[in-house]
Formats: structure tokens, C-alpha cells, sequence
């Protein structure tokens, strides 16, 4: 996948877990958690449909990296660039 | 097979644990002893007629689309919409003290203004209480218990308020009796006074049958005639349930709603001493089918929560049925776009469950009946006389209530102790629903919800 495969993959998933939300006008450059209402719960899901859809393992300590959505594209990028976008 | 999880009881709960851990792709059975789901929140059918059991409403009531709240992370974290759930808002509920009401809404400023007009000398002191509400963390699972009688008297002189403030409170989820830990009472009033009351048009089933739909089609299994017998464990891990057919089960988790004491004594029959005692604050309910809308005679309260006494008593009553308080509620009542089939009255009050349970099944039927007349004559005070209009009647008492829930004592909201962590002695084996402690039809659900999450999705 590209970096911007990657961005609709996650911007897929936001929109999975906060239907409510508009993603539309989303900052790629600002927190997550400051743009939308993220709890804990919903973060920790972020990284489960990742695994779900990509079978990705990212281990708690990283998940600092998934605090934006440039950052997250960044992160996943080397670790899903053999990886096809799943249908 | 050996499943990743079995859960014991298809009712709020365990169904959305189930949706969670069949949303992850984790394999997970859920066992439901009785012949229907839901449990304590459940549905049913009596001569052509539907019936809800359980909650007369659902509380944490959210407008549609708003992004924060427990209604909100709910369906947020089943996946499912606003849709799904159908919920439409109280009109208007009260609590009907000797001289005294207060309306409320899912307005707050309802019950804040009209405390301040009931209670000048008060207000300031609810008010500092709110500020004490608003910064409680009470979904913090290591949390200390406090009681909250000692925290209102703090802020609130009089005891009045302070009963009535109490009495919806622990009508609809209180375990224990007089008294409420602190971080349920903050969790209650939230979701009564903040949030408010909401109910599908077609009722609890709406809910229970979207949530089935949902895990079956993430590849959940569901069996129902499926009660547990056993928990079989070695060397303190759980690793299979023996259903009373005598069905062996394997998993690697087991999710028990079924209670402490209930499910411990699944694990280890003979050891009744170092069990949780469970609870036993229970209700008996009049339900009565009239044949025009209770805002036909007058009545426009979703719910009335009615105490006649001079003190509110919050406790198994010394006779079977103690008729000094109860609750009124009318699930015609609620903001719907067309009416519902019949006129409905659901009067509520608190119950003796030895008295219930031992009486034989003639006289059982005997009492019910007699017993649902006074019930209904002192709610009298509190709702014009429907007795004219009445169609059809149901009673359920503490008995019914054992019996669907397997709940000993028939208690509605579990053990007086909560296991807030949702482990117990047993290291793969975890509890939610009432006992664990989150309370309410959501509270139920996000019980389920966060228990998975934390133990079961590894």
C-alpha cells in the first residue's frame, strides 16, 4: 500500500469507530484526540481493526506513533508497503 | 471444538461481550439456560400480547449522532447505529414525595430548577454536590467504596431531598439497601438525571434482537436450553462448562453473567461458606394492558417514583409486598411518532423474596392477585383510577424472577458486593453484568463490553 492507501485505511477505521464524527476536514498534522472524541477504548480499537484487517501487531509501547494521522501513515508505511489494500 | 470464550447468559452483558469478541474474530459460544434471551431485561408473549421484563426505561438517554457519553461509546464500541436502538426520549417523570415533587427531564435544568424553588435553602449545597458528581471518576475499576449518605450530607441539610434524590436512584439500581457506594450513586444519577430515560418503540426486544442479529453475523454461536452446570477447572484455570444435559464445553475463558455466587458455585458446589452471598433486594410488578392511552385519564408521566411514608425505606420489606413507596411507569409515556397497540401501567414495588419464593403454587397464584389490587390501590395517590380500562394483567414477583435469571432470591441488582475488576478466584474465569457492577441497560452492556476488552481480547 501507498502512504495514501494507507491514510483511506485508517480514515476507513475512524470511521468505523466514530460514525458521528465528520472526517472530513481532518488536520493530518493534529492529534487525533484533539479533532474527534477518542477515549481510551476507542484508541485501543484503532489498533485492533489494524490487526483485524492487516494482521499488524503493534506493541503498546508504540502506540505513541498513532497520535496523528501524518504520524500513523509514517509508522505504517514501511510495515504495510507489500501489503495490499484489503477488499 | 474449544472455543476462546464461553459466556454463561444471553442477556444485556453477556450479548455484547460476545459482539466484541466476535467482532475480533475471537471463537465464542454463548449458553443461555432459559428457552429466550435477555435475562433480567427480557421480552415476552402472553396471550397475543407483547411484554417487556426488567428496566422500565433505558437510562444515559443521548440524542442521536452526539459523539460523547456511555450511549455514545456504546454503540461505538458494538459497531451498531443509533438506528439500531430506536430510542425515544421520556416526556416527563417525577418523584412524588408526602408534599413535595420534583419533575425532572432529559432536561437537567428541570430538576435543578426545581429543586431550587422546593429547596432554596439547598441549592447552593446541590450545587457544590454537582461539582463533586461532575468530578468522580466511577468507571475507575480500583476505586474504594464510600458511602454516598455521608457524602450528601455533606452538601444537602435536609433529608428530605437527600430520600428523594435517593429514591429513583435506588429503585433502579441499588443492591444494596439504605445506602449506595458513592461511585454507583454518581454513575446513577448521570444516567437518570443527566442522561435520562429513553425506550424503543417496540420495546426491549428491539435491543436484544439487534444485538443477536449482529453476533450471529460475526460468526457468534448462540445456544439457548443451555444452562451450566459446572464449571470445570485444575489447578485454579478454568477449562470447559458442563451444560445440564451433561454437554462438555472447552474454552479458554469463561464469562460468566450468572452472578458471584451463582457462578461460584458452578466452580466448587460443596464449599458454600466462602462464596459471595447475593443479594436481595427484589420487586413485585403489576402490569395491566388498558384499553385507551394513559394520557387518555389524565396520566402523562413516563415514570413516577412515589414514596408515601415519612422516611424513604430502601429495603426487603418485612411483608410481602411494602406498599409505602413505588414506581409508576407508563411506557406510552415516551416521545414516539404514532401510538403504541394498548394503553400499558407498569406499578412497581419492593418485595419480600422468602415470602415469594416458599409460598406454594395455589397460593401463589392467590397472592399474586391479591396483591396486585393493593398494589395498585395505593398508586392511586399518584395516577388516576385506569381500573375501569383494564384489558389484561401480568404479576411478576421474585419467584419470576429467579426463574428467568437464575438469580438467587430472584435479586434485581445482583450482590450487595461488586467485583468491579470482573475476576474471581478462578484465574481464566471473569464476571459481568450486575455483579460486576455497572448498572442499567447500558451500564449492562458496557459491563460486557469492558470486562472483554480488558481480559478477553488479547
Amino acid at each position: 500500500m501507498t502512504g495514501e492507501e494507507i491514510r483511506q485505511v485508517v480514515l476507513d477505521i475512524l470511521e468505523r469507530i466514530a460514525p458521528d464524527e465528520d472526517l472530513s476536514g481532518l488536520d493530518d498534522a493534529m492529534a487525533f484526540r484533539e479533532q474527534m472524541e477518542l477515549d481510551s477504548m476507542d484508541f485501543l480499537d484503532i489498533v485492533m481493526e489494524l490487526r483485524k484487517a492487516y494482521r499488524i501487531q503493534i506493541p503498546e509501547d508504540e502506540y505513541e506513533h498513532l497520535t496523528t494521522m501524518a504520524t500513523t501513515v509514517a509508522y505504517l508505511e514501511p510495515r504495510l508497503k507489500d501489503v495490499p489494500v484489503a477488499g | 471444538m474449544k472455543y476462546d470464550t464461553v459466556i454463561i447468559g444471553a442477556g444485556m452483558s453477556g450479548l455484547s461481550a460476545g459482539v466484541r469478541l466476535a467482532y475480533f474474530e475471537k471463537s465464542v459460544c454463548i449458553l443461555e439456560r432459559h428457552t429466550t434471551i435477555g435475562g433480567l431485561n427480557s421480552f415476552y408473549r402472553l396471550r397475543d400480547r407483547n411484554y417487556d421484563v426488567g428496566l422500565h426505561a433505558i437510562t444515559n438517554y443521548a440524542e442521536p449522532g452526539t459523539k460523547a457519553g456511555p450511549l455514545s461509546k456504546l454503540l461505538r464500541q458494538l459497531r451498531m447505529r443509533w438506528e439500531d436502538f430506536d430510542l425515544r426520549p421520556q416526556l416527563q417523570s417525577k418523584v412524588a414525595f408526602p408534599g413535595c415533587v420534583l419533575n425532572f427531564t432529559n432536561d437537567f435544568n428541570c430538576l435543578l430548577n426545581g429543586i431550587a424553588e422546593a429547596f432554596p435553602k439547598q441549592i447552593d449545597g446541590f450545587c457544590r454536590l454537582l461539582e463533586k458528581i461532575n468530578e468522580h471518576d466511577a468507571l475507575d475499576l480500583n476505586r474504594k467504596s464510600v458511602s454516598a449518605r455521608k457524602v450528601l450530607s455533606e452538601h444537602i441539610s435536609d433529608p428530605v431531598l437527600i430520600d428523594m434524590l435517593f429514591c429513583p436512584l435506588m429503585f433502579y439500581g441499588s443492591a444494596t439497601p439504605r445506602d449506595m457506594d458513592f461511585s454507583q450513586f454518581v454513575i446513577m444519577f448521570k444516567s437518570i438525571f443527566y442522561e435520562g430515560f429513553g425506550r424503543p418503540f417496540d420495546g426491549i426486544r428491539r435491543i436484544l434482537k439487534q444485538l443477536v442479529r449482529h453476533f450471529k453475523s460475526l460468526g457468534g454461536h448462540l445456544k439457548l436450553r443451555a444452562g451450566v452446570q459446572e464449571i470445570v477447572q485444575r489447578n485454579g484455570q478454568a477449562n470447559s462448562v458442563i451444560l445440564d444435559d451433561g454437554t462438555e464445553i472447552e474454552a479458554k475463558n469463561v464469562l460468566s453473567s450468572a452472578g458471584a455466587a451463582e457462578t461460584m458455585r458452578m466452580v466448587d458446589p460443596t464449599q458454600p461458606v466462602s462464596r459471595p452471598s447475593p443479594g436481595n433486594i427484589s420487586f413485585v410488578e403489576s402490569i395491566s394492558v388498558l384499553d385507551c392511552e394513559p394520557s387518555d385519564l389524565g396520566h402523562n408521566e413516563t415514570i413516577v417514583f412515589f414514596n408515601d411514608a415519612d422516611k424513604f425505606h430502601y429495603e426487603r420489606p418485612n411483608a410481602p409486598v411494602d406498599l409505602r413507596s413505588g414506581i409508576i411507569c407508563s411506557p406510552n409515556n415516551f416521545d414516539y411518532s404514532r401510538p403504541l397497540e394498548d394503553g400499558r401501567v407498569r406499578i412497581t414495588a419492593l418485595a419480600d423474596p422468602e415470602y415469594w419464593i416458599s409460598l406454594s403454587e395455589e397460593d401463589y397464584q392467590l397472592r399474586k392477585m391479591e396483591w396486585n389490587d393493593r398494589i395498585i390501590e395505593v398508586a392511586m395517590n399518584h395516577i388516576p383510577d385506569f381500573r375501569g380500562h383494564v384489558l389484561d394483567t401480568d404479576v411478576f414477583t421474585p419467584r419470576t424472577i429467579r426463574r428467568f435469571t437464575g438469580h438467587d432470591n430472584g435479586c434485581v441488582y445482583g450482590a450487595p458486593r461488586k467485583f468491579v475488576d470482573g475476576q474471581t478466584s478462578v484465574d481464566n474465569l471473569y464476571l459481568c453484568g450486575t455483579d460486576q457492577g455497572f448498572l442499567g441497560i447500558v451500564g449492562a452492556m458496557l459491563s460486557g463490553i469492558t470486562i472483554a476488552n480488558r481480559y478477553l481480547l488479547k
